[in-house]
């Protein structure tokens, strides 16, 4: 990863960012695009992660890593604690490595 | 520190930390998984520094790991992170009203941050979080990574770790409590098969921007006046 693609991807990064505290004076959002937000970002994040657990290179991958999300999920439903959450879906994922799972 | 606890509160000062401690945990997996593909260890610690955004981290390392053009990987992080545009709307009145701290503020915008500010009633409730979650996640993050990168060379196998499976599960934890709304939780569903489908077919980070089409799904959208979190303008 070159140091100018990280520049790059940096000052894009912070545009965005920048775009809302620096304009929320001068731009009304609209109410009914302010109350789609919340859901939209439940969206978005529900597919970064399920797409994250499911594939890898544009294919499915391999069935170890969504077991451990999954775990994760039930966890995070029951409520766990954050930490609990994330080193369950890792100790999944690496138990059944070591069973042979891909 | 005691007007701090009384702001905040105490359950949510708590799962900010917890929310550090899992982050933390993604974040030396970022860097492991980043040096173990062959990067030298200062480029994930740069990113994590300059970027600050796990998603776009994790969808440009994957790119260029899999051999990809640097191109194609700063692009899928940017249309990751393009969400982070509404967001700064969403939480723009939580970083305060100078240009001296709207400027570095603004680089503290996450998506746990904004699920913990969207959560908060009141703009002084509102600006202490921000902040407080904010720089605490930026510093354990980013401490995080480079640990993460200093260990990979000697971690090995990353993947016998299962490390790869720690962002989607912090993703998915974040993402439930809003699910547990019918209406989002439709749109969600709706959204994320459209992304799963897509995927064999565009470049990385597209299909996760398509799963907002979830939304338009008729039964999917929050209805007009639902008070949801965020809904009130002040």
């Amino acid at each position: 990863m070159p140091l100018l693609a990280i520049a790059v991807l940096a000052a894009g990064t912070y545009a965005f960012r920048l775009a809302g505290p620096l304009l929320r004076d001068r731009v009304e959002v609209p109410g009914r695009l302010r109350r789609l937000l919340p859901a939209a970002t439940a969206v978005l994040l529900t597919a970064l992660a399920v797409t994250a657990a499911l594939t890898e290179d544009g294919g499915f991958a391999g069935w170890a890593r969504p077991a451990g999300v999954l775990a994760a999920g039930v966890l995070a439903l029951r409520r766990a604690p954050f930490p609990v959450v994330v080193v369950a879906a890792t100790a999944v994922t690496a138990a059944l490595r070591l069973c042979g799972v891909p | 520190m005691r007007s701090l606890w009384r702001t905040i509160g105490r359950g949510t000062l708590r799962d900010i930390a917890l929310v550090c401690l899992a982050d933390a945990l993604v974040g030396a997996s970022f860097g492991a998984i980043a040096v173990s593909g062959g990067l030298p260890p200062w480029a994930p610690v740069a990113m994590s520094l300059l970027v600050f955004a796990g998603g776009a981290q994790f969808a440009a390392l994957g790119v260029v790991l899999a051999g990809g053009d640097p191109l194609a990987a700063v692009a899928s992080g940017l249309v990751l992170n393009a969400r982070l545009l509404p967001f700064g709307f969403a939480v723009a009145d939580a970083l305060g009203g100078r240009l001296a701290t709207r400027l570095p503020g603004a680089h503290l915008i996450t998506d746990e941050v904004v699920a913990f500010v969207l959560a908060r009633h009141g703009t002084r409730a509102r600006r202490v979080t921000f902040w407080t979650c904010g720089l605490a996640l930026f510093a354990s993050w980013n401490l995080a990574v480079a640990g993460g990168a200093l260990a990979g060379g000697a971690v090995g196998d990353v993947a016998a770790l299962g490390l790869d499976a720690a962002f989607p599960a912090v993703l998915l934890a974040l993402a439930l409590p809003a699910l547990r709304e019918r209406v989002t939780r439709r749109a969600a569903l709706y959204g994320t098969a459209a992304a799963l489908a897509a995927t064999p077919f565009l470049p990385a980070g597209l299909p996760v921007l398509l799963s907002l089409g979830g939304l338009a799904v008729p039964g999917s959208r929050p209805a007009a006046g639902r008070r949801g979190p965020g809904a009130r303008p002040e």
